[in-house]
């Protein structure tokens, strides 16, 4: 209910901290890795080439970032997939291609 | 030979100058001999928090440069005995000194004095790099801000690469009123991101701006909160266990300093 009213008034009511902590852990991941932002959207990009073999992908919807969990750092990717494409490049064809 | 202690931050105007005075005057009144540097050349402002702008004569860069012996540029404290000030140059830049002559400089200090304190500039570019080039320990102050602790957060990296000795953490301005609504981040949050010891915390306090318009530190005024933290923190120094205090400290941060001790 006081979390109703304060909506109400049109206040946040998540401790504003938890964001905080939040946001530092996910910029320290990059900071300490030495990871640039540049690099992550080269990364990206090549990401929509290859997969976009494969799946018909939102490519606007695809985020890239790196994750913390205890001690070890992910590469996290999050691929919205609109379709599963019919026909996809098979090895054979690839290597023709190559 | 005594120890020479840099107080760091990245992050500019977190508390190392109000930091280095208070904790130089606290170890000063503890009875130790002590001297504060400033090394924020073209930026001096220990002096002005010190109270002794008026004494000036000389100044480190007059130092390095051999216009004048060491112990003429030093001014003695006002209210302290064994506490003398370094000022910076004011009409200069940080390119103006090397890291060899900071090195030399803190060499000679420490066969003086018990305690070498040295006020760092904020960023991560040559006056960092001279300030922290004669010290063996550091102290890392920080806000309980996101911008302030990820420049912490470089900061601990750097002294790690220059292979100094683990520093420990100065949380300044915290709001215990804000913690326990939940809007500012506590201690444990902090040290969970950071990842090295704390030394103390310094609540906000405004005995900080009262006794900075005073030129006389907030440590040595009974009333003040800050005051009080930064004794605690100059005792600490000192290889003391001193216990936290109840504000602070978070609840979560009690609530295991409670378990630890056999309390909860
Ligand atoms: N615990 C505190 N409570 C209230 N005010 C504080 C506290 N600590 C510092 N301040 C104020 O914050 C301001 C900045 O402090 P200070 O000059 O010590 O920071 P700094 O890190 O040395 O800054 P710079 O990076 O510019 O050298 C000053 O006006 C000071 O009075
Ligand atoms: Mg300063």
């Amino acid at each position: 209910m006081l979390e109703f009213l304060l909506r109400f008034f049109g206040r946040d009511t998540t401790a504003s901290k938890k964001i905080a902590k939040e946001r530092l852990r996910l910029v320290l991941v990059h900071d300490r890795a030495g990871v640039s932002p540049h690099l992550l959207e080269a990364l990206k990009n090549d990401l929509i080439n290859v997969i976009s073999e494969y799946l018909d992908i939102d490519t606007t919807g695809l985020e890239v970032s790196l994750n913390q969990e205890n001690d070890s750092v992910a590469l996290v990717a999050n691929i919205p997939i609109l379709r599963v494409k019919r026909t996809f490049k098979t090895s054979p064809e690839t290597a023709v291609k190559a | 030979m005594g120890e020479v202690i840099v107080i760091t931050s990245g992050k500019g105007g977190v508390g190392k100058t109000t930091t280095t005075a208070n904790l130089g005057t606290g170890l000063a009144s503890l009875g130790k001999k002590v001297v504060l540097v400033d090394t924020d050349i073209g930026l001096r402002n220990l002096d002005v928090v010190m109270g002794l702008e008026n004494r000036i004569v000389y100044d480190l860069l007059d130092v390095v440069e051999g216009r004048c012996r060491l112990k003429q540029a030093l001014i003695k404290d006002k209210r302290l005995e064994n506490l003398y000030l370094l000022p910076a140059n004011q009409t200069r830049d940080k390119t103006a000194v090397s890291r060899q002559q900071m090195i030399d400089l803190m060499a000679q200090l420490r066969e003086e004095y018990e305690f070498v304190l040295i006020d760092c500039p904020a960023g991560i570019e040559m006056g960092f790099k001279n300030a922290i080039a004669g010290a063996e320990k550091a102290l890392v102050v920080t806000t309980p801000e996101v911008a302030a602790v990820r420049d912490a957060d470089r900061i601990i990296g750097l002294l790690e690469a220059a292979e100094m000795e683990a520093p420990r953490l100065i949380i300044n301005r915290l709001r215990p009123d804000m913690v326990r609504k939940g809007d500012m981040m506590d201690i444990e949050d902090m040290l969970e991101i950071l990842a090295i010891d704390l030394i103390g915390v310094v609540p906000e306090d405004e005995y900080i701006v009262i006794s900075t318009n005073r030129g006389e530190p907030a440590v040595l005024d009974r009333h003040s909160r800050a005051g009080q933290a930064y004794r605690n923190i100059s005792r600490r120094l000192l290889g003391e266990e001193v216990p936290f205090l109840n504000w602070e400290a978070g609840s979560s941060f009690m609530a295991r300093l409670r378990k630890l001790i056999g309390l909860g």
